[in-house]
């Protein structure tokens, strides 16, 4: 994972913008990304035939000076009943912009990368599961004014 | 001729109890439909007061969360101030000088300690973030902007509502059938 910070005009003023670039390798279908579904029982399997679809994301959590608590999607898919159900992907970049509401990226030692799904029935709940394994990133202290994005 | 005149008296008041017979139906029935109606109201006013939310049933109206929803799914709401508003959930929400409710999935949140909260959406279908859909000048939506968080669907259900708001003499054709058999239904 690498991540640079650049100072940019974002919606409005200069704020904090994370780059950061990322592998998931997440094998949904056998659980061993871990579960903690409201269901408990059935848990090896997501897919089971009251499930349309999973939405996938990537989010990032951290704490500012400004504000307590942050919560950034950098990545989404969706996933289809029938879809490959194990993800292996290098390199990615982010699908949308790291803003941060302020300038508290810089040197923020703990950002924390979870993997989450909202689980899309063909009808009933509508559950957000957390996978295990999350990985906790630092920023550095310096911003980088290259544009090499 | 007494005879006769007798019988005439009874089937005058033959006639008089069937017409208050009728009458006495008639309120009867209508104060039947009094409390179905009632009876509605309450069970709506119920599910208000135990979600938290001033709609906890809304029909989607747009693609706008394909393939996930689609117009005419109905999607049950809950919007309890314990739970927080959190990235990957579903809100509905609507704009402010806007009525119509937007239900889409939350893509940043920046939470202060004392949980004052501003958070940003996406519909899963659209390229973009809703920035462009806020109010002018508006970058970020509020507690007081959610109507509700999506907990559950059911799908294509919600087509009726639609079909009533789009085609206003559909709605009144069934509200005119619902009531007609109401009030002759002998239950």
């Amino acid at each position: 994972l690498r991540k640079n910070v650049e100072d940019f005009t974002g919606p409005r003023e200069r704020s904090d913008l994370g780059f950061v670039t990322f592998d998931i390798t997440a094998d949904i279908l056998n659980g061993k990304n871990g579960l903690q579904t409201f269901w408990n029982k059935n848990a090896l399997i997501i897919f089971d035939w009251n499930v349309k679809q999973l939405f996938l994301y990537l989010s990032a959590e951290y704490s500012t000076k400004n504000n307590a608590l942050n919560q950034v999607v950098l990545w989404d898919k969706i996933m289809l009943r029938g879809d490959n159900p194990r993800l292996s992907l290098k390199d990615m970049k982010s699908k949308y912009f790291f803003f941060d509401d302020g300038n508290g990226l810089k040197g923020n030692r703990n950002i924390t990368l979870t993997l989450s799904w909202n689980v899309v029935p063909n009808a009933g709940i509508l559950p957000l599961v957390t996978g295990s394994g999350h990985v906790s990133v630092p920023f550095p202290d310096t911003y980088e004014t290259t544009k090499s994005y | 001729a007494a005879v006769a005149a007798a019988a005439a008296m009874l089937s005058l008041d033959f006639l008089d109890d069937v017409r208050r017979m009728n009458k006495r139906q008639l309120y009867y029935q209508v104060l039947n439909f009094g409390m179905i109606v009632s009876s509605a109201l309450m069970i709506w006013k119920g599910l208000m007061v135990v979600t938290g939310s001033e709609s906890p049933i809304v029909v989607v109206l747009s693609g706008s969360m394909e393939p996930a929803f689609h117009r005419g799914d109905l999607l049950f709401l809950t919007n309890r101030i314990e739970d927080p508003i959190r990235v990957g959930e579903i809100v509905v929400f609507r704009i402010e000088g806007r009525e119509i409710p937007i239900v889409h999935r939350v893509l940043k949140i920046h939470e202060k300690q004392n949980g004052d909260i501003k958070f940003l959406t996406k519909g899963d279908n659209n390229a973009v973030d809703d920035r462009g859909l806020y109010k002018q000048g508006q970058h970020w939506l509020e507690k007081k902007d959610v109507v509700g968080r999506a907990r559950g669907f059911v799908p294509y259900i919600g087509i009726v509502t639609i079909l009533m708001n789009d085609y206003p003499k559909f709605k009144y054709a069934v509200l005119f059938l619902l009531g007609l058999f109401v009030l002759v239904h002998r239950e």
